[in-house]
């Protein structure tokens, strides 16, 4: 449909004035990020050679929880004066919304792990071993991972009662063969010890799934009553 | 399908809103038709096998004591619920999908972002509706009385300007069904008559709009019908409020 780029990047143009005025998404995960960053170093003394086998795990687990945060957010402000509404009376496609939502989350989140890689790698001395440039299709594939499920999860749970809960009970399990692989590809990367190529094709043929099915099912998940 | 009004000018005149300057070509046609239309929510019952029809460009202002079912039943010619029961026709479609440039809602709630300005809100909103005209954003927040240029925030109006923002929004795409759900609650009285003048106007033009209001009398002399809901029923239809009351 040709209005869908237009009223995708209305939605998202939409959607970043109004984050930029309130500071809800990105005060809320960046806050309980760092939190989780100087808990665990509290918690963990470890050497360079242990950081680097355990900062993956540590890494994607603190970014999986901080975006809870943004997702659960970027839908409440749908629900205020309940202008959701507005959008399902109108004839803009549906998609236009999910991918909006999902696009603006991915930013968001991606602007925290911008902000907190540089802690992290202070904090656990991190230096990638193995070929570092490819962190940056782990970091980006994976962080479409986490969103592009949690954007359609917290919209599946956004009228329910307890949508805080709710949203990492069905998020999480879901998610775990893409966290799997980011743990795996990121591990292999800083250690040098494997290729993680392997991890990175599974990532991006978690996404393709995971998005077109998503794609398919959403405006099925906004209409529902 | 070309959206009426969207490239018209300024008006600073509320009966020049409605910007189709053609009249209505197929005035008193059922535009609207429920046959035996059952709602329910578990096992309540909110609308018990309502039968009706509603034809174009009239004004109907539906009445009845809270739980009657009035917003079961805008919700559902809005296609923001579905039907348990029935068939709902509108504009010989009973797709709700395929009507809904056509149709305009105004719920009790804003249904506009706190955060942004009115014309920031109704810009959006207009683009859901492929309407690209700025212009016509601004005509319609100024025939509401509301400064288009204001850039305080919607959260930060006060509930009689959010309800005439709200129906600025709702009439932003010129639509030939406009279903409201209590416009003028909050409203002071200037402000609710003068939309209640605009809303005439619409009807004049061959919009079709049905009402919900405690303030039935508001609408005294602009309205076609008054309906009286009861119990999830229609039970009686009249042209004068004091002879519906009177029954």
């Amino acid at each position: 449909m040709s209005s869908l780029p237009t009223i995708t990047k209305a939605t998202l143009a939409k959607d970043l004035r109004l984050e930029w005025r309130s500071k809800d998404v990105i005060n809320a995960m960046l806050f309980f990020a760092l939190l989780v960053v100087v808990i665990f170093s509290f918690s963990f003394n470890p050497t360079a050679e242990e950081s680097r086998q355990i900062a993956g795990g540590l890494v994607w687990v603190a970014f999986l929880f901080a975006s809870v945060v943004a997702l659960n957010q970027t839908w409440a402000r749908e629900l205020r004066n309940q202008v959701l509404d507005a959008f399902r009376v109108s004839p803009a496609p549906a998609n236009a919304l999910f991918l909006a939502k999902a696009i603006g989350n991915f930013l968001f989140v991606s602007a925290l792990e911008a902000l907190m890689t540089p802690l992290f790698i202070v904090f656990y001395a991190l230096r990638a071993l193995g070929p570092g440039w490819q962190l940056v299709p782990v970091g980006l594939l994976g962080t479409w991972a986490l969103v592009v499920n949690g954007t359609f999860f917290a919209a599946m749970s956004i009228r329910t009662r307890s949508r805080e809960i709710m949203l990492p009970l069905l998020l999480f399990p879901i998610t775990i063969p893409a966290l799997l692989a980011m743990v795996q590809a990121t591990s292999a990367i800083l250690t040098g010890e494997a290729s993680a190529k392997f991890w990175i094709v599974l990532l991006a043929v978690y996404n393709l799934v995971f998005t077109t099915v998503s794609l398919l099912l959403f405006e099925s998940v906004l209409h529902a009553e | 399908m070309p959206i009426r009004g969207a490239k018209e000018g300024a008006r600073s005149d509320s009966s020049e809103l409605i910007v189709n300057p053609s009249p209505p070509a197929c005035l008193n046609l059922p535009i609207i038709s429920l046959s035996d239309v059952i709602k329910q929510f578990g096992r309540l019952a909110a609308l018990r096998g309502i039968t009706a029809e509603f034809l174009s460009g009239r004004l109907y202002v539906i009445v009845g004591d809270n739980g009657a079912g009035k917003t079961t039943l805008l919700r559902i010619l809005a296609g923001l619920s579905q039907p348990t029961r029935g068939r709902v026709s509108i504009l010989d479609s009973t797709d709700p999908r395929a009507v809904r440039e056509q149709v305009g809602y105004m719920a009790h709630p804003s249904l506009l972002y706190d955060e942004l300005s009115a014309l920031e809100n109704l810009r959006y909103f207009a683009q859901l509706y492929r309407i690209n005209d700025e212009q016509r954003c601004r005509s319609v927040i100024f025939s509401l009385k509301l400064d288009p240029d204001l850039t305080r925030p919607v959260g930060e109006y006060s509930q009689g300007m959010r309800q005439r923002l709200s129906l600025a929004r709702a009439v932003l795409h010129d639509p030939k069904i406009l279903l409201l759900d209590e416009p003028f609650s909050n409203v002071d009285v200037g402000s609710a008559r003068h939309m209640v003048e605009l809303l005439a106007a619409m009807r004049n033009r061959g919009t079709t709009i049905l009402l919900i209001t405690h303030q039935a009398s508001l609408l005294e002399s602009a309205s076609n019908e008054f309906v009286w809901m009861d119990f999830g029923k229609i039970i009686r239809r009249s042209r004068e409020l004091e002879l519906l009351q009177a029954l």
